[in-house]
């Protein structure tokens, strides 16, 4: 008979053991897994329900946007870095037509900084609700992704009367948004200014996203079950926060009050009256919090731009084939995942020389190792939900 | 943020909103419906969407502009040049660029509008027809004809805010 | 005809039948409810296209797809365990049917321990759910089968506490029992009042129905499936027809879980107002009716609410839920024998 030692050293050693001895195992979460959005992979060493050593591994979404900037002219890049986050398309293309804007010296029409604004905030809101659409769903209520996607729709859908793209707008240009274009003898092309319509339609919307978030709150923020899943749960101090580069809400939640819209001007956030909502805890209900009260201010400050909307043209100059002067800047705005910053680099070519872009999400997910270790399995979710990052940003 | 003080409280709020909802959907569906039955119901989309590119060869006069700005490539142009007589005797034998092929490969397309903006001779235009799915990628790629018969899916385009 | 029905054999042979016809069929109608009901929640149209009006058709339509698919089953999967495991949960959801009576001295067997038989079969598809997780050689659904085990103990206990004190009132464990001490009949001093003992045991109904919804791993006890943390949990590795069987026992589940707490609280077939001889029709539909609001309480839960974590669970079931059952029964019990 043969006897296996390793068994008989392990029985042996189980039964003076005090505690309980449990084999550890590799969990894999993700690259195809229904929470993760879009295909983060997390390698978790699992002991029970509780997960150690927690490793994000990234870069099955890389689509190499830095390297295409550098073959591509400006006006294609504006198409293709709003497929960055596309959650808020929009607000994208923002920072990267400031800094190429910075360069050539232009100075951009009042209303062309208005619609940019207003788009850009109605990209916050749509971020927004989606975030509050997907983590009770994490949690596993699913009611509250129907509401809030029905509200996004109606901000999609003003999105879209104006830019004529619900995700990928593509309607910044160099020295204002969308010129009138075409100068044949057809008249179908027309200017691409507000639609008739837009602004009225835009109050009517606010109110109803207003009455959604009052609604989200109802649904989510009373909720017992809700509460005992957030409270206390993914704890992140503002040092720490500042020393892994969280920026956007999640830094917020934390305490720290920091929010690029007052700090930079990019666009002109100053000419309007809003607050920056500032968490105390730093734990994943303060940030879902943040996140609700963000969609209230962003609503604030459209109603606001829209009732003083200036008149007037859409575009400064600027010569028909764009050439960006040499130089290089940097360019950060407050996107609603965080800091988005474009560094560029031109050496007087019709494209960049080099782009760097710093997307909120990739600098919000490296967290994750710290947040995530010792912790249960359950709560991996409820803290990797509450950091909402879009897999796009975090890989470019 | 008021935490509340009767616990379950929440949870009865939440289930109120549900059912508010279920009730409201029930008896006026037509007022609080998001969605719509889709293949017999349909959206109507802005004037704006950016559905389909549609072309009007006649104003189309094989410049390649839009082939070369569109960041992947997916316009396929060809054309001939062809001697126009004058019409007087003496005027001066005219060429003109003639369109053979205009194919553009929506499975490639990613609609960011750069080729209708660019047209110098307004020959193409936004449509908001989203209705054109093929069972076979390679089937995504579109002649000059099936571009034509779409030019008149074009809506007039939209007022505008003052 | 009288004397063909009263043979033992084609007796058996009709309850054989209506129990396997009653599963496909309540899967069907509740499962088709929570669909439509959850749509109407979330301000969507839900299923409208199979079978044409109300899209009536479209869980038929999956069923008939399931069908279709090949029954996989893992390499390293222990085969035998793995294949029996959404049999028997299934069948212990036809068990549970047995003793419910359905119209006075109707039912599947009048058991004298009818209430204890329930519980103990109910508590089966537990079994099954750990067989599938253990056998399926998957982490995800080791994991799922785990915390289902967790989760049958923990709540066992206070569904069964919660029964006690219906028990003590009703002093029989047959569920028929149990429906006529709540009954109320006509009698030579007039109409007297029924009393469900919903009115007298409403802790006991509350603890019986939250232990319920986590017997069915229902939202917000669902940990074992949670679908954002262990993709589909125990079910992860079923396809085909076995996915199906799982997908009917829950709804059947949900079904038969009703129909305990309709006839141990809400008075089972009973309604007021009406003799034993039209309760013999009657009978059947008040019941389906109370199960239907039960089965369209858990429906709303399940759409409303989110998930617990499973150390919140664990602590609902052991730090509140069970020692306010033996509350409830040390209560009962005093009224009892002070009364």
């Amino acid at each position: 008979m043969v006897i296996d030692q390793d068994l008989v050293r392990h029985l042996s050693e189980a039964s003076v053991s005090v505690e309980l001895e449990t084999p550890e195992m590799t969990l894999n979460i993700g690259p195809q897994h229904p929470s993760t959005h879009g295909v983060l992979r997390l390698v978790a060493r699992v002991d029970g329900e509780r997960a150690y050593d927690v490793k994000p591994v990234i870069g099955y979404m890389h689509r190499g946007y830095e390297k295409l900037a550098e073959v591509r002219t400006y006006a294609q890049i504006t198409a293709l870095i709003n497929r960055i986050d596309w959650v808020s398309g929009y607000a994208n293309e923002v920072p990267f037509i400031v800094a190429a804007e910075q360069l050539m010296g232009v100075e951009v029409p009042e209303r062309a900084q208005y619609i940019r604004l207003i788009l850009s905030e109605m990209a916050r809101i749509s971020s927004h609700l989606v975030f509050n659409a997907s983590y009770p769903l994490e949690l596993g209520a699913a009611t509250p992704l129907f509401f809030a996607l029905r509200d996004r729709e109606r901000v999609l859908d003003l999105i879209e009367s104006v830019t004529g793209g619900r995700f990928h707008p593509n309607f910044n240009r160099i020295g204002g948004v969308k010129p009138a274009y075409g100068s044949g003898p057809t008249t179908k092309k027309t200017i691409q200014d507000l639609p008739r319509g837009f602004l009225d339609e835009t109050r009517s919307a606010m109110d109803k996203v207003l009455a959604t978030a009052a609604e989200l709150e109802a649904l989510v923020a009373g909720n017992e079950i809700i509460l005992a899943r957030t409270k206390g749960v993914g704890v992140i101090p503002p040092e720490i926060a500042a020393a892994y580069g969280l920026s956007g809400p999640n830094l917020r939640a934390s305490g720290v009050d920091f929010d690029l819209r007052r700090v930079s001007n990019y666009l002109p956030y100053d000419k309007f009256d809003f607050e920056v909502p500032v968490g105390t805890n730093g734990d994943c209900w303060d940030r879902w919090w943040m996140r609700l009260q963000e969609i209230r201010q962003s609503a604030r400050i459209i109603q606001q731009a829209v009732d003083s909307i200036p008149s007037g043209p859409l575009q400064a100059k600027v010569p028909k084939v764009i050439k960006v002067p040499k130089g290089e800047t940097y360019v950060r705005a407050e996107n609603p995942k965080g800091e988005m910053g474009y560094y560029l680099v031109s050496d007087g070519g019709l494209g960049p020389y080099r782009l760097k872009i710093r997307s909120a999400s990739f600098s919000n997910l490296s967290i994750l190792p710290w947040a995530l270790e010792g912790i249960l399995v359950p709560d991996i979710i409820a803290i990797m939900g509450s950091l909402d990052f879009v897999l796009g940003d975090v890989d470019r | 943020m008021q935490i509340p003080r009767i616990p379950g409280a929440g949870l009865v709020k939440g289930m109120g909103v549900t059912l508010a909802t279920m009730v409201k959907t029930l008896f006026r569906p037509s007022r609080y419906l998001a969605t719509v039955n889709y293949p017999k119901v349909k959206e109507t989309p802005v004037p704006r969407a950016r559905g389909v590119i549609a072309l009007d060869p006649e104003a189309c006069t094989v410049c390649m502009l839009c082939s070369r700005q569109c960041p992947d490539w997916c316009i396929y142009i060809e054309g001939h040049k062809e001697e126009k007589q004058p019409d007087k005797p003496e005027g001066r034998v005219r060429v003109r660029s003639t369109l053979d092929r205009f194919d553009i490969d929506y499975a490639l397309c990613m609609y960011c509008g750069i080729c209708v903006e660019v047209c110098p001779f307004d020959a193409l235009f936004w449509s908001p027809d989203y209705e054109y799915s093929e069972t076979h990628m390679g089937k995504m790629l579109h002649d000059q004809d099936r571009l034509t018969a779409w030019l008149a899916t074009v809506p007039p385009a939209p007022g505008l805010e003052p | 005809m009288a004397e063909f029905f009263s043979n033992d054999w084609v007796q058996l042979a009709l309850k054989v039948l209506i129990a396997a016809l009653i599963i496909p069929v309540v899967g069907l109608v509740v499962g088709f409810a929570e669909l439509k009901l959850s749509a109407k929640m979330q301000s969507r149209v839900g299923p409208y296209f199979a079978g044409g009006r109300w899209g009536w058709a479209q869980l038929i339509a999956d069923g008939i797809k399931f069908f279709q698919k090949e029954d996989l089953v893992p390499a390293d999967a222990d085969r035998p365990v793995f294949k029996w495991a959404p049999a028997l949960v299934l069948m212990a959801t036809v068990a549970v049917l047995i003793p419910i009576p359905f119209a006075p001295g109707v039912s599947g067997a009048d058991l004298d321990l009818g209430i204890f038989y329930a519980l103990a079969v109910s508590s089966l598809a537990t079994i099954g759910i750990l067989m599938a997780g253990w056998s399926s050689a998957n982490k995800y659904s080791l994991m799922g089968g785990l915390r289902a085990a967790g989760q049958l103990i923990a709540y066992e206990l206070p569904l069964v506490l919660a029964v006690v004190g219906v028990v003590i009132l009703a002093g029989t464990m047959s569920l028929d029992g149990i429906v006529q001490a709540q009954a109320g009949w006509l009698s030579e001093r007039g109409w007297q009042l029924g009393m469900p003992f919903v009115f007298v045991q409403i802790v006991g109904f509350v603890i019986f129905m939250i232990a319920s919804l986590a017997e069915l791993t229902r939202i917000p006890f669902d940990m074992p499936i949670a679908e954002s943390e262990l993709v589909m949990g125990y079910v992860t590795e079923y396809s085909g027809f076995r996915f199906l069987f799982f997908f009917l026992a829950e709804f059947a589940n949900m079904f038969s879980l009703s129909a305990i707490a309709a006839t141990l609280f809400l008075g089972g077939y009973w309604a007021p107002f009406l003799t034993e001889q039209q309760l013999q029709f009657a009978g059947p539909f008040i019941l389906f009716a109370k199960i239907g609001i039960l089965v369209f309480a858990m429906i709303w839960f399940r759409w409303t609410f989110p998930r617990l974590r499973e150390d919140q669970l664990q602590g609902l079931a052991w730090k509140w839920l069970i020692p306010i059952a033996l509350l409830n029964i040390l209560a009962t019990g005093v009224v009892k024998v002070v009364a």
